[in-house]
């Protein structure tokens, strides 16, 4: 059942993924790419290019963007749900007890022994992103366009939403 | 602080974290400590450090807890609609009007041409997060999970929430080693 899935699609993500929104991606990835097959690669990564290029938490516009698309309003309210209310729900239950323990060497342990696993999956997810892009576009636009955005948001600190405004031109004009 | 105040600070929290919820924690401390004063430093650092050991997303965390705390559950709920639906919707929008178009040529190529730019935006984000393990833990523990991830994940198939789920049991079993000179 659709709901259901779309539940569970953002329910995981939300209550694994330490680290804030940006570490829940690449989960959110795995369940709606590969697990579900809602969207393919290229289609997460528009998506995901959009999200970036709005303000706001990145977590929520995913969630409620996909859940409109596989089952309208009442999916992008599930969608949002499952993704907000498990861990809200823990902080304000558990606040007294957390508040004992936030320096606890254990809990601390907690964000850093996942954060690896995370950085593994950030990576694989760069590398189909990648993978797609040279395959759509060719290896000469691709590596131009990975070169110059490098260039643009690192080094001269642009905000990538302009960044991604000047993609959508450049591909507008000569990607299609 | 009442309903109106509290709609208007995290709509202006949503509406002007640009880079996804942890760029917006500076902005909620604008808000609430400085602008409306409703909670003091030493509270607010108190919520974030606990807010950081539990998952999922920080910004609607923060919004939640700040909403209930200030004015019950429906203070909540005024949070999160205001720091959330804004820009869901705003997405929605674009995103809608994107795809009634996406038969035309040009906008499969604006598809194409944005790639490369999740792709860097991605790698810079796999970069810091592979910095700060290596950091926390030190090189070799950093590229042990790195690898053992890398097995399990890829090479073997498994479901990444298992992985995860299985380390953060990992800490909860493991024994805490007492140390030398910390009383009780």
């Amino acid at each position: 059942m659709i709901y259901w899935e779309i539940f569970l699609a953002f329910f995981i993500p939300g209550i694994i993924g330490y680290g804030g929104g940006p570490a829940t991606i690449p989960l959110i990835e795995h369940e709606v790419v590969h697990r579900y097959e809602w969207m393919a690669t290229s289609e997460f990564a528009e998506v995901l290019a959009i999200g970036n290029s709005l303000p706001g938490p990145i977590a929520t516009k995913m969630a409620g963007y996909i859940g409109f698309q596989e089952a309208g309003v009442l999916g992008a309210g599930i969608a949002l749900f499952a993704t907000i209310a498990p861990s809200l729900i823990l902080m304000i239950i558990l606040l007294s007890v957390l508040m004992k323990f936030k320096e606890s060497p254990k809990v601390k342990l907690l964000s850093q022994i996942v954060r690896p696993t995370i950085a593994v999956l950030l990576g694989a997810m760069t590398y189909r992103f990648a993978e797609t892009s040279v395959v759509d576009s060719g290896w000469a636009h691709s590596l131009f366009l990975v070169i110059i955005s490098y260039w643009l948001i690192e080094k001269r600190k642009l905000h990538p939403a302009w960044v991604i405004g000047g993609s959508l031109i450049y591909g507008g004009i000569f990607l299609s | 602080m009442n309903h109106r105040d509290m709609f208007y600070a995290f709509f202006r929290v949503g509406m002007l974290g640009f880079g996804g919820g942890p760029a917006a924690i500076p902005i909620v401390e604008k808000e609430i400590v400085e602008k409306y004063k409703q909670m003091e430093q030493k509270e607010f650092g108190d919520m974030l450090a606990i807010a950081n050991t539990l998952p999922g997303p920080i910004a609607t965390k923060l919004a939640g807890y700040i909403g209930y705390r200030l004015l019950g559950t429906a203070g909540m709920i005024n949070a999160l609609i205001a720091s959330v639906f804004p820009t869901v919707l705003l997405m929605i929008l674009l995103l809608v009007t994107l795809s009634s178009f996406r038969d035309y040529a040009w906008v499969e190529g604006m598809t194409r041409g944005v790639m490369p730019v999740v792709t860097v935006l991605l790698g810079v984000l796999t970069w810091g997060f592979f910095a700060k393990s290596k950091q926390d833990l030190g090189w070799l523990y950093a590229l042990i999970l790195l690898g053992g991830s890398v097995l399990v994940i890829q090479g073997f198939g498994l479901h990444p929430a298992v992985l995860i789920a299985a380390l953060i049991l990992f800490v909860f079993m493991k024994r805490e080693r007492p140390k030398a000179g910390e009383a009780g």
